[in-house]
């Protein structure tokens, strides 16, 4: 593309406390199918992200002059704004309506529109129950509390403190509905420092744009697009961070209080011994918790762990979602997303196939699919769902998790199950039986358990399934006033 | 300065080249090197190398050659006698390059004392020095700069060697570890000596800027050099670190070429650096890399290739492991200049830098 073209496309700005900064450096942002460039996006080195984290005391002041009752009401405006509302676009005098958004996000991350819509309205309801978030996340904690750093609740004398001065972000690209978990912060008197996923910048920017356009102060929000070292400083200088990532990058920040690590869910189905045997009614809702939005998100169920009826149960899910394919992405019935990064699409299809060549797995899906696994589609590269039966739930494929509809299907005696599972994000257990509800309830490697035949899409905002935002933002002191 | 024409600039050269080609092929005058060489080429650089081109009859100098073969080679027969500094090259892991020389460094640093000013660099003051010294030519040739402006030096060592190493191996904690160690040592001299000129690498410019603010701690030019630096990360030095209030001037430069100064910077560069040969002693060209005869169109990537041309130090054709933008002549500079130098190939893989 000429230059002169680049320059008469939106450019994303990085934002310093809220002011606009044109890098000399920028990344091109590009459509997914057409391989056309969109936007581009100043990236800034990590000297800036220290030079500015020097002065965030500044973000949470700004903040501090709005009682949290007032930024819960920023904030609802600003979920209506970032629904509805048509906002700035970066610098050079574009805008964004939000089918603009739709289409934008769509085009560039693969999502199709259906889903877009299905995430904003995700975000648009985090933002406009802020209020409702932060009870269910405090207890019922009067909001007055942490205004003024003390009060009552049940009558017992309670003091908060922050235990940082900003919130950091290192975002992934792949799903935009995960930029609601910092939505809360801002209610909290908490600024953000977010570098944005190289291929996602929309979502955080339109937010942020909703929150300016709302009346939140620009000082509480940093935008950075940077490189692996300015993520490093992101973690490293923000008192607390929150950080996306695989399971490796789980495993190294884990035990450390200072992130809120978010990686692979493993969010499983489980069938009870005595709702074996009907199976065949929670088919649809098996298949929904492995494929709804596109099979991207951490709580899509990755495992169906079941006593008996492996095979029937593995040929059932298969028959509904193998023959699903690829729709263009303003298409309402699509239920498939594109790869922004081709290679990841390949990474995918190649770990599967390689686990197939080890004994006891078998790719239920090839006989519905007619046709190969990853396709390309109208210039996009897909990957259709894939159901493997395994004969145990040791083999390599039975807990994994992909970027795509995928599950495994294995047969473990119910006495068995809690044993072999594993952490796993969310557990949708579908039974009646005391005993082994006891037993789940008494497990330490569920984070949220859906008792009964619930998709392991459901969340519920009050509850948080992974982390608790205020926990992390604030600690709780002992306090006496003379 | 008044600048040369183009025209004038490469009669100059031309007419340097011719002598000290004459210079280093005469068995009265040459090394044993060249005149081995010669004897087994089979033709006479005397009576071939008249012009800049015809130095294309002469293939790319070899780097093993300054690693392999022993200093006293390419000691030329009139300097026989006379000892000599025996410097090495930056990051290199195993056995290093080495150049021999008695005057280079201080008739390329005198003339780089005319190329800063004195508001930025006063004269009669001191001077701190951060950054690769061990063996390399830089060490002294600071000094000399610092003692030609009536200054003196004060000098923290940081070994890139040891740097490459940490970084190659991942160890990023001891790399970090002993970029602050070095750091500590600059603080601590601001902190109680009284310093104006600082030369040191951005990064550690950086991170001595992260520990104190060097304007109030007296520094006034920085003279800095070593690794890439994108327009980007310039305008970053330029205005976040020394906030567009401290001199500063980025150089190009190796123990085998010497010094390239760089112009200074317009808004209309937008950063972007270009540096110049100190022709005649020395020739940059930005090649193809594919066909190294040819240069590349201006502003147009490319290989960079070194000419080297004193009495001291002869070295035709040598390509750098340096990709740089070939840019016109420009101000007191009637060459080629070289611009947005970074390691050859750094868009198709990473490249270990480190602090250097």
């Amino acid at each position: 593309m000429e230059a002169s073209e680049l320059n008469t496309l939106p450019h994303l700005p990085a934002l310093r406390r809220g002011r606009p900064y044109d890098s000399l450096e920028k990344t091109e942002i590009v459509d997914h199918s057409t391989g056309r460039v969109v936007a581009v996006v100043s990236q800034v080195n990590a000297g800036i992200l220290k030079k500015d984290l020097q002065r965030i005391d500044e973000g949470r002041a700004a903040l501090r002059k709005f009682s949290v009752a007032e930024l819960i009401e920023i904030s609802a405006k600003a979920g209506e704004l970032f629904l509805h509302g048509t906002l700035p676009l970066g610098d050079r005098g574009h805008t964004q309506s939000a089918d603009d958004y739709v289409r934008t996000l769509s085009g560039t991350s693969g999502l199709p529109h259906v889903m877009v819509r299905r995430n904003m309205a995700k975000i648009h309801y985090a933002l406009t129950h802020v209020g409702t978030v932060l009870n269910g996340l405090t207890r019922g904690l009067p909001m007055e509390v942490i205004d003024r750093g003390y009060g009552e609740q049940s009558g017992a004398a309670v003091s908060y403190y922050p235990t940082t001065q900003a919130l950091g972000l290192v975002m992934p690209s792949n799903s935009p509905a995960v930029n609601s978990l910092w939505l809360p912060a801002i209610a909290l008197k908490t600024p953000v420092v977010i570098k944005p996923g190289r291929e996602e910048p929309w979502t955080p920017y339109r937010l942020i744009q909703a929150f300016l356009a709302a009346g939140a102060p620009p000082e509480a929000f940093g935008f950075y697009p940077t490189d692996h070292e300015g993520a490093g400083e992101v973690m490293r200088l923000c008192g607390r961070a929150l950080i996306f990532g695989d399971a490796n990058t789980v495993a190294q920040y884990r035990d450390n209080p200072k992130f809120s690590v978010h990686g692979p869910g493993f969010s499983k189905i489980l069938l009870g011994e005595d709702c074996v045997e009907q199976w065949p009614e929670y088919i649809e809702l098996m298949a929904a918790s492995i494929a709804e939005n596109g099979g991207r998100s951490c709580v899509n169920a990755s495992a169906v762990i079941v006593p008996r009826y492996g095979k029937e149960i593995a040929d059932a899910l298969a028959k509904i979602l193998g023959p699903v394919t690829p729709l263009r992405s303003e298409d309402e019935g699509a239920k498939l997303s594109g790869f922004a990064n081709p290679k990841m699409a390949d990474y995918i299809d190649s770990a599967i196939d390689d686990g197939l060549k080890v004994n006891g797995a078998e790719d239920v899906t090839a006989r519905y699919r007619n046709g190969e696994r990853k396709v390309i589609f109208e210039g996009g590269t897909f990957l259709r769902p894939t159901i493997v039966l395994c004969d145990s739930f040791s083999h390599p494929l039975a807990n994994r998790e992909f970027l795509c509809p995928y599950a495994s299907v294995v047969e473990v005696p119910q006495s068995e199950m809690l044993r072999q599972i594993g952490a796993s994000l969310v557990v949708t257990a579908i039974t009646k039986d005391p005993a082994f509800t006891s037993q789940l309830l008494d497990s330490p490697l569920i984070e949220r358990l859906n008792l009964g035949p619930i998709s392991t899409m459901k969340i519920s905002w009050d509850q948080p399934h992974e982390g608790n935002m205020f926990e992390f933002l604030y600690k709780r002191r002992s306090i006496e006033r003379a | 300065m008044t600048a040369p024409t183009p025209e004038a600039a490469h009669e100059a050269l031309e007419s340097h080249l011719r002598e000290i080609v004459q210079w280093h092929f005469n068995p009265e005058t040459g090394s044993p090197f060249w005149l081995n060489w010669a004897a087994k080429a089979g033709w006479d650089p005397r009576a071939e190398i008249k012009t800049v081109a015809d130095l294309q009859k002469f293939p790319h100098f070899e780097d093993e050659w300054l690693r392999d073969l022993q200093p006293e080679v390419w000691v030329p027969k009139a300097f026989a006698g006379r000892p000599f500094n025996i410097f090495e090259t930056g990051g290199t892991t195993g056995m290093p390059k080495q150049r021999i020389g008695w005057e280079d460094y201080k008739v390329d640093y005198s003339e780089f004392s005319d190329k800063i000013s004195d508001e930025h660099f006063p004269r009669n003051h001191y001077w701190l020095m951060m950054g690769p010294t061990g063996p390399r030519r830089l060490r002294l040739a600071i000094e000399h700069l610092a003692n030609v402006r009536g200054s003196s030096c004060y000098f923290i060592d940081l070994d890139p060697r040891w740097v490459k190493r940490l970084i190659t191996n991942k160890h990023f904690d001891q790399a970090k570890a002993y970029m602050e160690h070095v750091v500590d040592q600059a603080a601590n001299i601001l902190k109680h000596r009284k310093v104006s000129g600082l030369f040191t690498t951005p990064k550690l410019l950086e991170a001595l800027a992260e520990r104190v603010n060097i304007w109030d701690a007296g520094i006034r030019g920085v003279f800095c050099g070593g690794t890439t630096m994108l327009p980007q990360y310039t305008r970053f030095i330029v205005e976040e670190v020394l906030e567009n209030r401290i001199g500063f001037y980025p150089t190009y430069g190796n123990t085998l070429m010497g010094l390239a100064a760089s112009v200074p910077l317009t808004p209309a560069d937008q950063y972007s650096i270009t540096y110049y040969a100190p022709q005649p002693r020395a020739i940059l060209r930005v090649v193809d890399p594919e066909n190294t005869a040819t240069t590349v169109e201006y502003d147009s990537w490319g290989r960079v290739e070194l000419t080297t041309l004193t009495r001291e130090f002869f070295m035709p054709r040598f390509l750098e492991r340096d990709e740089a933008i070939r840019r016109k002549p420009r101000g007191q500079y009637a060459w080629d200049g070289v611009a947005e130098v970074r390691p050859f190939g750094a868009m198709q893989k990473t490249i270990v830098e480190g602090v250097y």
